[in-house]
């Protein structure tokens, strides 16, 4: 007899599902699309407690979600996507979890330089802020090698924060500012006309990209941790209350729904408050 | 654990299904020291502020002022609210005062009043935080964004601020209630000015409540002052380049200035906005945020202790495991 159905192929099946929601972020476009959201990638440890797996398989299956989620938020046109990897307060942790955070870095670094990851398919630019000479030789070496090998890339842009805190980011600021100062003057300028707010914000590591529209904190604390203190002033906050690993696509479009609803007055507050 | 379903139309950063948890709370505590993870001035904790200016003000023991602040402290615990604790409140609790306009336009009526409801909240307040025992208080009156607000209800703040701070004055003084301006007051009317140079004066030997009012605020302007007043040190030779840390930053904020306890524990926005609009950027790395959608002239004792409750709630790790 002949098979008159067959089961359809793991590659249709993914073409039908890209298809499918290829049409629901252009039904979500009819309205303001964020241009940069940032995540905290909270929860990956309890998620794993709670599921009962290895304490350290929660941050890979923390990897996935993320790479998943970068793949719709780019799907959806977003240009940049900034994520909290690593904070200087992290170092503070058993050296065994730190250790293996390390580790798990340096290989989804690699893993992120393949031909196959979602950097070759949409042309990423990838960016690591924070105090990089604190991470241990191989995972900084690993960071600039793939920010040089990024570095032309017209793509979106991922921004990784590693052995980042806020507060260090504006400390570098302020010494790149002051020393700035020190140079342009020589004699006898008053600082207090020289440095202004635009000084340091060209000075931090996220001169190059536009202030985050929405933050999204995972594992529903509400708290940014010191991420993107400043440039998270006039940013939208989310909280869900789900652990990062658990972040899927409903929860991203749920959202973006969040911040389309209040995007006129956003938009309107964000004019009035332009900082000369 | 909380997870949202397309069905659920509230906002998934919905601070109402944060329940009051029967579990024991755990983490670090508001007043542990918590300088080993804080890259600025620590809390409380002797063998950390020995190595950083001293900026806390002190009572002699068995001074008649030590006592009667024991007896206050006392008085507090037995007047919290059932589900408050007074060991876990925070000790800095900081607010955005948002809503008076939308409030005033939902009855009709000019923002101005909206903004003279404001105060009455704002004054049930400190009450509050006085009675509780909160040592510090921040508020967030008026933003150099606000500027661009129409002239007429600028005028009416600045004749706002004005007012209040000279009909309150005695009963703050009366209530040890230590008066603070941050922001930057050239801006200000000159009799605003001159008003706030003597509230301040005449407050500033009193303990029982540091209760900051940020007029003309703006969060980054505040870092960058700060980054001037280090530009300045480097130029006079008084820091070496290499010394400009996190901790010499935050000495040079205007919070640390003035407050015996600069870092929020707790920020609270109301009307329901989830931003931090420029308001005590460096300050509030690691503060508990709270947001409600309650209008700020509606905000009540039911909700003050819904947000303290919250913060009880929390469990603060500052980048550590648990």
């Amino acid at each position: 007899m002949e098979k008159h159905s067959q089961r359809p192929e793991p590659k249709n099946l993914n073409s039908v599902w890209r298809f499918l929601r290829r049409c629901l972020f252009s039904v979500l476009s009819f309205g303001p699309m964020p241009k940069h959201i940032a995540f905290i990638m909270d929860g990956n440890r309890r998620y794993a407690k709670k599921m009962q797996i290895k304490e350290g398989s929660g941050h890979n299956v923390g990897f996935t979600s993320l790479v998943s989620s970068l793949q719709y938020c780019y799907e959806m046109g977003v240009k940049y996507v900034t994520v909290y990897a690593f904070s200087i307060d992290n170092f503070k942790r058993k050296p065994e979890e730190v250790g293996s955070l390390m580790h798990l870095m340096k290989e989804k670094i690699d893993q992120l330089l393949e031909e196959e990851s979602i950097v070759h398919k949409f042309g990423l630019k990838l960016n690591f802020w924070g105090s990089l000479d604190l991470l241990p030789e191989p995972i900084r070496s690993a960071a600039e090698k793939a920010m040089v090998h990024t570095a032309n890339n017209t793509g979106p842009v991922l921004s990784i924060c590693v052995a980042y805190t806020s507060t260090n980011e504006i400390l570098r600021a302020i010494n790149k500012s002051c020393a700035r100062f020190e140079d342009k003057t020589g004699e006898g300028s008053d600082p207090a006309n020289s440095i202004l707010v635009t000084d340091l914000e060209e000075n931090l590591d996220s001169a190059s990209c536009s202030e985050p529209d929405i933050v999204i904190r995972t594992s529903g604390e509400t708290r940014l941790s010191n991420f993107l203190l400043w440039q998270s002033t006039f940013s939208h906050l989310q909280s869900p209350n789900l652990f990062w690993p658990e972040f899927s696509l409903r929860h991203l479009i749920w959202s973006i729904l969040e911040y389309q609803k209040v995007y006129p007055y956003l938009e309107a507050r964000r004019k009035l408050c332009q900082e000369s | 654990m909380l997870s949202y379903s397309s069905l659920q139309l509230t906002s998934p950063f919905n601070h109402r299904q944060t329940l009051l948890s029967s579990a024991p709370r755990r983490g670090i505590t508001s007043n542990d020291s918590y300088a080993s993870v804080l890259p600025c001035r620590p809390r409380a904790s002797p063998s950390l502020i020995s190595s950083l200016p001293p900026v806390a003000r002190s009572l002699p023991e068995n001074s008649p002022a030590a006592t009667l602040v024991d007896e206050a402290e006392q008085g507090a615990a037995l007047s919290l609210p059932s589900p408050l604790r007074r060991e876990l409140l925070p000790s800095h609790v900081a607010i955005i005062m948002d809503g008076n306009s939308r409030w005033a336009r939902a009855r009709g009526l000019p923002s101005s009043l909206g903004h003279e409801a404001g105060y009455r909240a704002l004054k049930k307040v400190v009450e509050h935080s006085h009675k509780w025992g909160i040592r510090g208080l921040t508020v967030f009156a008026f933003s150099t964004e606000n500027w661009r607000r129409p002239k007429v209800e600028v005028d009416f703040l600045m004749m706002l601020f004005e007012r209040v701070l000279k009909e309150d004055i005695l009963e703050l003084t009366k209530d040890g209630v230590r008066i603070c301006l941050i922001g930057d007051s050239t801006e200000l009317p000159k009799s605003l000015q001159n008003l706030s140079k003597e509230i301040i004066e005449a407050t500033k030997n009193n303990t029982k409540l540091d209760l900051s009012v940020a007029i003309s605020y703006s969060g980054r302007r505040d870092i960058t002052q700060a980054c001037k007043s280090i530009a300045e040190k480097v130029k006079h030779g008084l820091v070496e380049p290499e010394d400009i840390t996190e901790s010499l930053v935050a000495q040079e904020l205007e919070t640390n200035r003035i407050l015996e306890f600069p870092y929020p524990d707790l920020l609270i926005r109301t009307s329901g906005e989830l931003r931090l609009s420029n308001f005590l950027l460096w300050q509030s790395a690691y503060s508990e945020l709270f947001f409600t959608d309650t209008y700020w002239p509606d905000f009540k004792e039911a909700n003050y202790v819904e947000a303290l409750a919250s913060y009880q709630t929390r469990q603060r790790r500052f980048g550590q495991r648990i």
